[in-house]
């Protein structure tokens, strides 16, 4: 069914399997998705950094490396599975897929030696806790998002938001071989903080998502809806963020610069929810999207400079 | 749909793709020497 569609779809789009010689390095570099691969090496140092403990240097780099490589090949096995919802999507289709210049199949073993690489690299020279929440987490964002979820439910990006936030756990487990309260809180920050940024996108590319036949927010449960999920959460994102700090793991500096950002956070959310009509072009939608991805560098930033400056309690309340 | 590259561009294509394959292998085992240095130290 799924091959099915895919024929039709890009063929819809002008795509034909004569085209596939022509990938380039640039198109293998893009089947990574290099600018989510950023958040995602930014956050997984983060856990790195804020774990207690020691891990040699080298070893530390691997496990970023690994991270880096493990979100890539995420993105890859995606572009493949989804390459007939990108043709037909504005923000999609000049990917290498949609655009014929790489063969499906040639994206889907880049994914697959990737993933498998890093997962093994990540166990063998690092340890086998962080190679397990590794697999998980591109187990995860493959088999229960991309295939799973994200056709099927308007809350594909909140359960689906879990793959995004593992690379703090990652991180932490590379140092301590474990899970823990801190960890865990790293975590809820970005699952909490995934549904208001991309429903914030879905607002304004939602006659995208409607032509793909993707269940966004706004295209199942209408505007209105969308707007009202997106200030919930960017409420209950603000509290959130504090959990580090309520754990000892960072001190108050961390918690008065998050609450400031929080509330920019809100604020915009709020202008979010007051835009009825999407004046202006959904400048408010925009504004938060934009936002949003500055908010989460700079809350992971403060989490390392507090911890790197020893603002906090370090040491022994970051246990637990 | 893109249009058909020339032969000259695909063996241009290729050649850079196995230079960058031959770069990502050469970090890769000067990567697994650091490693089973490291490794081997005690950590």
């Amino acid at each position: 069914m799924q091959a099915t569609d895919t024929a039709a779809r890009l063929s819809e789009a002008g795509v034909t399997h004569a085209a596939h010689e022509g990938a380039s390095v640039g198109d293998y570099v893009q089947l990574l998705k290099p600018r989510v691969m950023s958040l995602v090496v930014f956050t997984g140092v983060a856990g790195l950094v804020l774990a207690p403990g020691h891990i040699h240097p080298v070893l530390a780099v691997v496990a970023v490396l690994c991270i880096a490589v493990g979100a890539g090949a995420s993105g890859a096995i995606n572009m493949w599975y989804d390459r007939d919802i990108d043709a037909v999507m504005s923000r999609t289709r000049g990917r290498p897929l949609p655009t014929g210049r790489m063969a499906p199949g040639e994206a889907l073993g880049f994914g697959a030696v990737l993933a498998a690489g890093a997962i093994m690299v990540m166990g063998l020279a690092v340890n086998w806790a962080a190679a397990a929440l590794l697999s998980l987490t591109i187990a995860f964002y493959v088999f229960v998002y991309t295939m799973w979820l994200k056709r099927r439910t308007p809350q594909n990006i909140v359960i689906g938001g879990a793959a995004g936030a593992f690379p703090p756990m990652i991180g932490w487990a590379a140092v301590t071989g474990d899970i823990s309260l801190v960890s865990l809180a790293l975590f809820a920050i970005i699952f909490m903080w995934t549904p208001p940024h991309f429903w914030a996108l879905s607002l304004y590319r939602s006659e995208d998502y409607e032509r793909a036949g993707v269940p966004m927010m706004p295209v199942v449960a209408g505007r209105r809806e969308t707007q009202c999920q997106i200030l919930l959460y960017s409420a209950l994102l603000v509290p959130v963020t504090l959990l580090p700090w309520w754990l000892g793991a960072v001190g108050t500096a961390y918690a008065v610069g998050t609450l400031l950002l929080g509330a920019v956070l809100v604020m915009l959310a709020v202008r979010v929810y007051r835009d009825h009509e999407g004046s202006g072009g959904d400048r408010a939608a925009k504004a938060l999207f934009a936002y949003s991805i500055l908010y989460l560098f700079v809350v992971f930033a403060l989490l390392m400079v507090d911890r790197a400056l020893g603002f906090g309690p370090a040491g022994a309340a970051v246990t637990s | 749909m893109s249009e058909q590259p020339q032969p000259d561009q695909l063996a241009k294509r290729r050649r850079t793709k196995n230079l960058a394959l031959a770069g990502v292998l050469l970090v890769m085992v000067v990567l697994f020497y650091i490693i089973t240095v490291v490794r081997m130290g005690g950590n």
